[in-house]
C-alpha cells in the first residue's frame, strides 16, 4: 500500500502543476474577448464613461495583464474567484450553489451507464460471437452515435409531452415546500430524464470496452486452467473472465469524468437544470468571463479529484500498481 | 483475401459505407438540388412532412424548406467533422512526435500542457473558444480541435518511443539527419497508424461536437447546421416535434456511418497491424 501512496503523491503534485498551466492557460484565452467585465456590467445597467473609468479602476481592470494574472492567482490561493457581474455575487458562491445539481447528474448517469453497460457488456461477452453479442453490439454502436441533447428531446416528446408521465425539466417541483423524503422523491423523478440522455450514450462505451476485454481473457490461460477444472461456465465468466476485463473500465471512469461534465452542459440546457454546466452556458450568453474561467476551474478540479479516487480504487482493486507504472 | 473484398463481406461495414456514401451525395448535390438560400421562406410556416410533395419533409416556423436544410445541413457537418478531425490528428501527431523523440525536459512539458488540455472538459473549452473569438465554421473547427489532439498526441508519443530506437533511425542519425528532420521525415510517417486507426471515432466525436455547439446558438450564424436545426424545433416541441427529430436523425445515421465505415477500414486493412 505504500507503492499506492508513492504513487498517489506524485500524482497530487502533478495534478497541482497541470491545475496551474489550466488556470494560466484559460485566464489568458479569456483575456482575449472582446469586452472586458465592465462592459457587460455596464450593458445590464448603464452608465457614463467616468462611472466606467471608475469601475476598471475599482476592478483592477486598469492593470497590465500579468499584474491581474498575479491577482487572480492570489485570490484563487484564498478560495476566492472574484465576483460576478450578472450575479452580483461572489463567484464562488454562485458556483457552489449550482455544484450539487451537477454532481447529482453526473454521478447518477455514471452510475447507470457503468452499471448496467458492464452488465449488459458481460451478458454479450459471456458467448462471444453469439446472436445477443452481435445485437447487443451493434445496438450499442447505434446509441453512442445518438447525440445526448437530442435523446433528450426525444425523451421529453415521448415521456412528457406525450404520455405526461414524467416533468419536462427543472430539477425539482417550483415553490412546491417539500421537505425531507418527498423532496428528494421529487427531485428523483425530475432527474430521471436528464440522466437517462446523458448516461445512455456513455453505456454503450462501457458495454462495448467489457465486451472487447473479455474477448481477449478468454484466450487467456488462466481462462483455459479454470475450465479446466471443471468450474462452471457461470463461475468462470463472472470470477475469471468478467474480472479481468473490469480493470480498465475504472480507469475509463476517470477518464470519462471530462467528457460527461462537458456533455452535461448540453443537457443541463435541454432539461433546465440548474446546474454547473447551464451556468456556463448563461455565463457565455452574459459574457461574464470572470464567472466562465470560475466554471472551467471548477470542472477542471472536479476531473482532477475524479482521477485520483480513480487512482487510489486502482490501486486497491489491483495490487500491482504502483510497481512498475511509476513511469507514466 | 484483398482487403477491400474482405470490407466488402462484412455486412456492418457495408452499411456504413453506403450511410457515408449518402450522405456525401447529399452534401455535393445540396447547391444543384436546392440552388439559392436554404434559409429563405419557401411555403407556409409548420408544413408537417409528406403533405406537398414540392416541400416533402414540410417547413419550418418560419416556413423554411425542411429537406433543404437538412442537404445544406450535410454540407457543414461533413466538412466541420472532416477538418476538425485532420486538424486535431495533424496538432496531436507533431505534438506527440516532439514529445517522444525529444525525451526530457521537452517531453515533459509538452506532456503536461496535454494533461491540462484533457483535464478541461473539451466541450467547455470549445464552448468558451467559440464564445470569446466569435462564432464562425473556421473557429468551430479550431475550437473542436484544440479539445480533441490530446488523444492522438499521446498514441502518436507512444508509437514514437518505440520506433526512436528502431535501426534505421539510428542510420538516420548516423548520416547526420539533422534530429528535426528525422523526427518528421523517418518516425512521424511511421507513427501514424495508429493514429489514423482512431479517427472514425474523432470524425463521429466531432460531428456530434458542432451539433451540441450549433444547438447551444455557437454555430456558425450563417449556415444551416443540424443542431441549429433541433434548437429552432425545440421552440414548438409541443406541436411539431418532427422539426428536432428530423435532423436528429440525419446526424444519428451519419455518425453511425462513420463508426461503421471506419472500423471496418480498420478491420479490414494493414493499419489493424499498427494496433497490436
Amino acid at each position: 500500500m505504500t507503492r499506492a501512496l508513492i504513487l498517489l503523491r506524485r500524482r497530487l503534485v502533478g495534478s497541482v502543476f497541470v491545475l496551474l498551466l489550466v488556470v494560466i492557460g484559460t485566464f489568458l484565452l479569456l483575456e482575449a474577448a472582446p469586452g472586458d467585465a465592465v462592459d457587460a456590467y455596464i450593458v445590464s445597467t448603464g452608465g457614463d464613461a467616468g462611472m466606467i473609468e471608475l469601475l476598471r479602476h475599482r476592478w483592477g481592470l486598469d492593470q497590465s495583464e500579468l499584474t491581474r494574472l498575479a491577482n487572480y492567482l492570489w485570490a484563487l490561493l484564498h478560495l476566492d474567484l472574484g465576483q460576478s457581474v450578472t450575479f452580483s455575487r461572489p463567484i464562488r458562491d454562485v458556483i457552489l450553489e449550482r455544484l450539487p445539481n451537477t454532481l447529482l447528474l453526473m454521478v447518477s448517469a455514471t452510475a447507470l451507464s457503468f452499471g448496467l453497460g458492464s452488465a449488459l457488456g458481460i451478458y454479450a461477452g459471456a458467448r462471444p460471437g453469439s446472436a445477443r453479442d452481435r445485437v447487443l453490439s451493434i445496438g450499442s454502436l447505434a446509441l453512442y452515435a445518438v447525440p445526448g441533447f437530442w435523446l433528450g428531446l426525444v425523451l421529453i416528446v415521448v415521456f412528457a409531452v406525450d404520455l405526461r408521465w414524467l416533468p419536462i425539466g427543472g430539477i425539482e417541483t417550483v415553490a412546491s415546500d417539500k421537505t425531507g423524503l418527498d423532496r428528494a422523491s421529487d427531485i428523483a423523478i425530475h432527474l430521471i430524464l436528464p440522466v437517462a440522455a446523458l448516461g445512455f450514450i456513455y453505456l454503450a462505451l462501457y458495454l462495448r470496452m467489457m465486451r472487447a476485454g473479455m474477448a481477449e481473457a478468454w484466450r487467456q490461460d488462466f481462462v483455459l486452467a479454470a475450465r479446466a477444472r471443471g468450474l462452471s461456465r457461470r463461475r468462470v465468466v463472472l470470477a475469471h473472465v468478467a474480472r479481468n476485463a473490469l480493470l480498465p473500465l475504472i480507469t475509463m471512469l476517470g477518464l470519462q469524468s471530462a467528457q460527461m461534465l462537458g456533455g452535461s452542459v448540453v443537457i443541463e440546457s435541454v432539461f433546465s437544470v440548474p446546474g454547473l454546466g447551464r451556468l456556463a452556458q448563461e455565463a457565455v450568453a452574459s459574457r461574464d468571463t470572470p464567472l466562465l474561467l470560475g466554471i472551467i476551474l471548477t470542472s477542471a478540479v472536479l476531473v482532477v479529484v475524479i482521477n485520483l479516487l480513480v487512482d487510489i480504487a486502482y490501486a486497491f482493486l489491483d495490487p500491482r500498481v504502483g510497481a512498475g507504472e511509476a513511469g507514466a | 483475401m484483398s482487403p477491400i473484398r474482405r470490407f466488402l463481406r462484412t455486412p456492418e461495414a457495408v452499411a456504413g459505407a453506403i450511410l457515408l456514401a449518402a450522405l456525401i451525395a447529399m452534401a455535393l448535390i445540396a447547391p444543384l438540388l436546392f440552388p439559392g438560400d436554404p434559409q429563405a421562406i419557401a411555403g407556409p410556416a409548420l408544413l408537417p412532412p409528406f403533405q406537398d410533395w414540392s416541400l416533402p419533409l414540410g417547413t419550418d416556423r418560419l416556413g423554411r424548406d425542411v429537406l433543404a436544410e437538412l442537404f445544406h445541413g450535410a454540407r457543414t457537418s461533413l466538412a466541420v467533422g472532416l477538418a476538425a478531425a485532420a486538424a486535431a490528428l495533424a496538432i496531436g501527431s507533431v505534438v506527440g512526435t516532439l514529445a517522444g523523440f525529444a525525451g526530457g525536459v521537452v517531453d515533459e512539458v509538452l506532456m503536461r500542457i496535454t494533461d491540462a488540455f484533457q483535464t478541461v472538459p473539451s466541450f467547455l473549452l470549445a464552448l468558451a473558444f467559440v464564445s470569446v473569438v466569435g462564432p464562425s465554421l473556421g473557429i468551430v473547427v479550431i475550437a473542436i480541435a484544440l479539445g480533441t489532439w490530446p488523444g492522438p498526441a499521446r498514441i502518436a508519443r507512444a508509437e514514437v518511443l518505440s520506433i526512436r530506437e528502431r535501426d534505421y533511425v539510428a542510420s538516420a542519425r548516423a548520416i547526420g539527419m539533422h534530429p528535426l528532420e528525422i523526427a518528421f521525415r523517418e518516425v512521424l510517417p511511421n507513427a501514424l497508424p495508429p493514429g489514423l486507426a482512431m479517427s472514425s471515432v474523432i470524425v463521429a466525436a466531432a460531428i456530434l461536437t458542432e451539433a451540441a455547439l450549433s444547438f447551444l446558438g455557437l454555430g456558425d450564424p450563417n449556415r444551416v447546421t443540424w443542431g441549429g436545426m433541433i434548437a429552432e424545433g425545440r421552440a414548438v416541441l409541443r406541436t411539431a416535434p418532427f422539426l428536432s427529430i428530423i435532423p436528429g436523425i440525419a446526424l444519428v445515421l451519419t455518425v453511425l456511418g462513420v463508426y461503421l465505415a471506419g472500423e471496418g477500414i480498420v478491420e479490414t486493412t494493414a493499419v489493424r497491424r499498427g494496433l497490436s
